[in-house]
């Protein structure tokens, strides 16, 4: 059925910009994105948007809607108050580029500095590796991620303090946790998690967690288990004493 | 670390973009651990009507003594839960959850998620005091002392006068060890110490089993903190009341 809402639609540059009001018709079964594609393509073909799958999977169509972090493709119009304006507008974490573009490359410079994955020599002649399935089960949880970065969006951190250059973020907690606990991969990073990469700056407000839209339990089974991991290494005077003695 | 250039957006204590009633949560929690804070301070300070019959209240167990020894400052009132609450209540005040849940609600840090916060400058737990927080494991063992503790003392709930029988009473404190024990088993230190801190877990396959348990208990810890939290309170008062005369424990049989 075919009805009518009003979207303000943030436009601009990194040099500033506002909120802009559009009016369209809406049908169900729509999500947010292809609400702004029907604006684009009729009222604004200049608007600025990133996006690639429209199924939730490329992680691209990042933004804020209503003021909270999403998704632009997994968030439905039914799943919205439609009698009232809606707001949609780049993510406040990262510089904007153009309109519902932001610049995300932090992340990416982010991501190269973090210690690699550095397997164990070969289980079998033939240069393979063996494992079981449970200890493939936790680390896989975290190879859902789809880089949309809202959780790094989200993260006050981030968001309200601005220590990018000291802290990584829940993206990055969760791809040092994917490396850390994997049965193959040798490599310590729990020095660098603790100095470099700020885990003590978080707090756990399961922020993250709750605007993850692959569902990954970011808090409970990445960052906390990294946090317990740095105080076996650095907080933890009995067990220290117990290394020296083991 | 790579640093950004991103402009310092017009943030502001509660500004946000969000239509839903984002404060609701924080407000509840708030409400919550300040009605608990109060009532459980209030009690701790009483040093009366802790016990009825062979109900003793968790608040004062174990009760180690019931007047003030020799070294007590002569200017602090004496009450035996004094001796015995920082080790619970160190447990609760460093817990995983807790603390993700009242930094929101008592420090704003931040309100809600995508909201503005009152303050610039942030530390986290990386610095004095917050670092502190990694104490937590420690308390940890001492409060899976109290849950047997709490057991044994529901286990002498059951005998009135050298009689087996059960009052409601009884069934208060035996549910009381039980939402602790979910709880505290639950915690995510624990989790860690059974089996988390093993990257190949199956060879191991107790711990494995152990490491299942916990996450099990795990994922609704916060339900289990918040009843555990309830039920102790409740616990206490129930066996207050009942030794002030306001209720009367009925026997079951």
């Amino acid at each position: 059925m075919m009805s009518t809402a009003t979207f303000r639609i943030w436009r601009g540059n990194a040099s500033g910009g506002g909120f802009k009001e559009y009016r369209t018709e809406v049908e169900s079964g729509m999500v947010v994105l292809d609400v702004v594609h029907r604006i684009q393509a009729t009222q604004a073909n200049d608007l600025a948007v990133r996006w690639n799958c429209k199924a939730g999977k490329c992680g691209s169509c990042s933004a804020e809607i209503n003021g909270r972090p999403r998704l632009m493709c997994m968030t439905r119009l039914s799943q919205l108050n439609l009698e009232e304006p809606v707001t949609v507008e780049p993510m406040h974490t990262f510089p904007r580029i153009k309109d519902l573009v932001t610049d995300v490359s932090w992340n990416y410079r982010v991501k190269e500095r973090i210690p690699k994955f550095v397997p164990r020599k070969p289980d079998a002649t033939d240069g393979t590796w063996r494992m079981q399935q449970a200890d493939v089960d936790r680390v896989q949880e975290f190879r859902k991620c789809i880089e949309c970065f809202l959780c790094q969006d989200v993260c006050h951190v981030l968001r309200e303090h601005h220590l990018h250059d000291k802290f990584i973020g829940p993206r990055f907690l969760v791809y040092a946790a994917a490396m850390e606990m994997n049965p193959l991969d040798t490599q310590d990073r729990l020095g660098d998690l603790r100095e470099n990469c700020g885990i003590g700056y978080c707090n756990i407000t399961k922020c993250c967690t709750k605007v993850c839209p692959e569902e990954i339990k970011i808090t409970d089974n990445a960052i906390i288990p990294l946090k317990e991991r740095v105080v076996d290494e650095y907080y933890d005077p009995l067990r220290r004493l117990f290394k020296v003695f083991r | 670390m790579s640093s950004i250039d991103v402009p310092l957006h017009d943030g502001g204590f509660g500004k946000t973009a969000r239509r839903d009633r984002w404060w609701v949560e924080p407000l509840l929690v708030f409400l919550g651990f300040a009605t608990f804070i109060v009532y459980s301070t209030w009690a701790a300070l009483q040093g009366n009507n802790y016990t009825y019959g062979p109900y003793l209240s968790p608040f004062y167990s174990p009760l180690l003594m019931t007047s003030a020894p020799g070294w007590w400052p002569s200017l602090v009132p004496f009450s035996a839960a004094m001796l015995i609450l920082w080790a619970p209540g160190g447990f609760r005040l460093t817990c995983y959850y807790y603390r993700g849940a009242y930094y929101k609600a008592f420090w704003a840090d931040p309100p809600s998620c995508a909201v503005g916060e009152p303050r610039k400058t942030y530390w986290g737990e990386r610095s004095f005091p917050l670092i502190l927080q990694n104490v937590h494991r420690y308390f940890l063992y001492l409060a899976i002392l109290f849950i047997f503790i709490l057991a044994a003392d529901a286990y002498r709930a059951m005998w009135f006068d050298g009689h087996f029988g059960w009052g409601i009473g009884t069934i208060v404190m035996i549910v009381n060890p039980i939402l602790l024990g979910g709880y505290t088993f639950g915690c995510h230190s624990l989790r860690h110490l059974a089996g988390g801190r093993l990257d190949e877990i199956s060879a191991k396959p107790v711990r494995k089993a152990a490491y299942d348990c916990v996450s099990c208990l795990n994922r609704k810890h916060m339900l289990w903190a918040w009843m555990s939290l309830f039920w102790v309170g409740f616990t206490d008062l129930y066996i207050r009341l009942c030794a002030m005369g306001i209720w009367r424990d009925v026997r079951i049989f």
